[in-house]
């Protein structure tokens, strides 16, 4: 009877998609050569909000877990970056991957805490332990405390011989990062897990009851984001090579414009938060100057946004066209003669 | 008859409200039960207990001759309950066939392409093949219920939990219904089905139960339950639409 049904992932859509996808890819890799060093600074900025989107997008989007506290792993990132480049002579590369990992490992604990609360509770509960990290790195005089610390000259050539040889590098690690955090949330949504985060986002009663193991896989879901968010951190600070504890802890640079993307971009897809970044930059690059209201027009839009169309601009898209570009879902084909159904 | 579930003396309130009064229920492997009362009578509660959506004041569930009180509703359906909800909880934004996939894939831990083959065959069995790639927030609600039966069975259960599927069908729908429950019984799973629509459950239950105010007021041969002054009395109101 098997071999009467076929699961199909791909669409034509999906694969036309992809197929542009990699040329895009394969365009910006070789940025260094076509684009000018402003160019690759914003693109480096552009390559990690996609990131840090797709990872609130993951967390919030699937696990359901409504964190406004994502800015601590990007300052952990950041910091312990720092630390093991200047204290422990990690080479920064490597010292780059550790602060993943640690972040990783940090948010362990911090899940322990912060799954005891629940919606609103935890939403304010991840924020609150953001904070005290802040205070934390603050207080610890070695790194700079309040002021926080530059990374110092000897490690920075360390990185590569040039400033336009290092801002290149550091240009592929970003586009790398942002690649990879595509890649996780991508495979992950592929395999099994996604099967169960999809049914959490969607009901968590249900998933329970259909043998959903949800605090597991919400808790693997945390760690796993947070240490790409850590990762992604300390690429931030890697490219700015100066950390505070302000600056590396900032609710709104880290987690508040994130969460605008996800938003306006669509939530609960790969899609989303790629499309929140390009529109975000390019009101970025026609508003920045007007001050004040350009806050006001990233507010309004979020607003409206949540109004008009809770699943943000790709779902609107998806939805009416019944469109996904890239393909996690899982379709059945029914070949051969259709037998009665309820024989 | 091996026993395949045991509800002993349990109890449950909500405040001071009572809705689970001292209950206390076997069930034989294989076997079919009704069960039947008034609204609010504590019934849906009752399946809470025993898929583990609940944890019982008082009292203890075993299932297969295992203490499962304490275990929660993930490891109950791996071990074998499958349950319905009376108000659908479908994955809405997930398709048809993926919400069953879940069931397969985390219920009974079936191997990829067993699962993906075990879904579509319920898929099949259920009637619901035609909606296989829509999205499940798109149904109606009778077909919402009917995916909450597909799910349920995707999981692969030893007992299969029903709560009020088949209100709001028309009578050939429900004589459909009652054939495909009649089909899952002979192949060997045990169930509990909670219905108002008694002339239904009567096609398909070995035994009935009547809870009324949490506790159980009478239990035993469907037709003679069904006969006795008490239950009549108190399951006038709702004779009228089965
Ligand atoms: N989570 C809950 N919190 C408070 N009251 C509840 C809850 N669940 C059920 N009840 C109450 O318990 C009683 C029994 O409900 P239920 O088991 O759904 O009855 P039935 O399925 O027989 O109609 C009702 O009065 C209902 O309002
Ligand atoms: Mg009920």
């Amino acid at each position: 009877m098997s071999e009467r049904y076929q699961v199909h992932r791909s669409t034509r859509a999906s694969r036309v998609a992809m197929s542009l996808f990699a040329l895009v890819v394969l365009a910006l890799a070789a940025a260094p050569w076509w684009a000018g060093r402003g160019d690759l600074r914003m693109l480096v900025e552009i390559f990690t909000y996609v990131g840090l989107a797709q990872m609130w997008g993951l967390l919030a989007g699937y696990g359901g877990l409504v964190s406004i506290g994502q800015q601590a792993f990007v300052g952990l990132g950041g910091y312990m970056l720092f630390a093991l480049a200047t204290f422990a002579g990690v080479p920064p590369l490597a010292a780059l991957l550790l602060a993943g990992l640690i972040a990783a490992l940090i948010a362990i604990p911090t899940a322990l805490v912060a799954f005891r609360l629940q919606g609103a509770y935890f939403a304010i509960g991840t924020w609150v332990i953001a904070e005290v990290f802040r205070l934390g790195f603050a207080q610890a005089s070695a790194l700079g405390g309040g002021s926080g610390m530059s990374l110092p000259a000897g490690i920075v050539r360390d990185i590569a011989a040039s400033a336009p040889a290092r801002e290149a590098l550091i240009y592929w690690l970003a586009l790398g990062l942002a690649l990879a955090a595509i890649g996780m949330v991508y495979l992950l949504l592929r395999s099994r897990w996604g099967l169960a985060m999809t049914a959490i986002r969607d009901s968590e009663p249900a998933s329970e009851s259909l043998g959903v193991e949800t605090w597991r896989t919400k808790f693997v879901v945390y760690v796993a984001t947070a240490g790409m968010t850590g990762l992604i951190g300390a690429l931030i600070f890697l490219q700015k090579l100066r950390i505070s504890p302000d600056a590396a802890f900032s609710v709104s640079d880290w987690t508040a414009l994130v969460i605008f993307i996800v938003v306006i971009g669509g939530i609960g897809s790969i899609e989303g938060p790629i499309i929140g970044t390009i529109v975000f930059f390019a009101l970025r690059e026609l508003a920045a100057d007007w001050g004040a209201w350009y806050m006001i027009l990233l507010g309004g839009i979020a607003v409206a946004t949540m109004l008009v169309a809770p699943r943000g601009i790709w779902g609107v898209i998806s939805e009416r066209w019944d469109l996904q570009l890239f393909p996690v879902r899982r379709r059945l084909v029914v070949t051969g003669a259709k037998a009665d159904a309820r024989a | 008859m091996q026993e395949i579930l045991k509800l002993d003396r349990v109890s449950k309130a909500y405040g001071s409200l009572t809705v689970t009064d001292d209950l206390s229920l076997s069930l034989g492997a294989g076997e079919a039960l009704g069960v039947i009362g008034p609204n609010g009578a504590g019934k849906s509660t009752m399946f809470n207990i025993i898929a583990g959506g609940v944890r019982p004041d008082k009292g203890q569930v075993y299932y297969r001759g295992t203490d499962v009180t304490g275990a929660k509703a993930a490891r109950r359906c791996r071990m074998g309950i499958g349950r319905s909800y009376q108000i659908p909880h479908p994955f809405a934004g997930m398709t048809v066939y993926e919400n069953l996939l879940v069931g397969a894939a985390f219920g009974d831990d079936m191997p990829r392409g067993e699962g993906f083959a075990h879904a579509a065959h319920v898929l099949e069995q259920t009637g619901l093949i035609d909606k296989a790639n829509v999205r499940a927030g798109t149904l109606t609600l009778l077909e919402r219920k009917r995916l909450e039966m597909a799910r349920a069975l995707a999981t692969r259960p030893k007992l299969l939990l029903l709560d009020e599927i088949a209100g709001g069908l028309t009578e050939h729908e429900c004589n459909d219904l009652v054939a495909t429950i009649k089909a899952i019984h002979a192949s060997g799973v045990s169930i509990i089905w909670i219905e108002h629509i008694v002339h239904a459950l009567l096609e398909v239950v070995d035994r009935l139960i009547v809870i009324n105010f949490g506790a159980k007021i009478a239990e035993g041969d469907p037709h003679e339950v069904m006969n006795s002054a008490e239950v009549r009395q108190i399951y006038m109101g709702l004779e009228a639409d089965g």
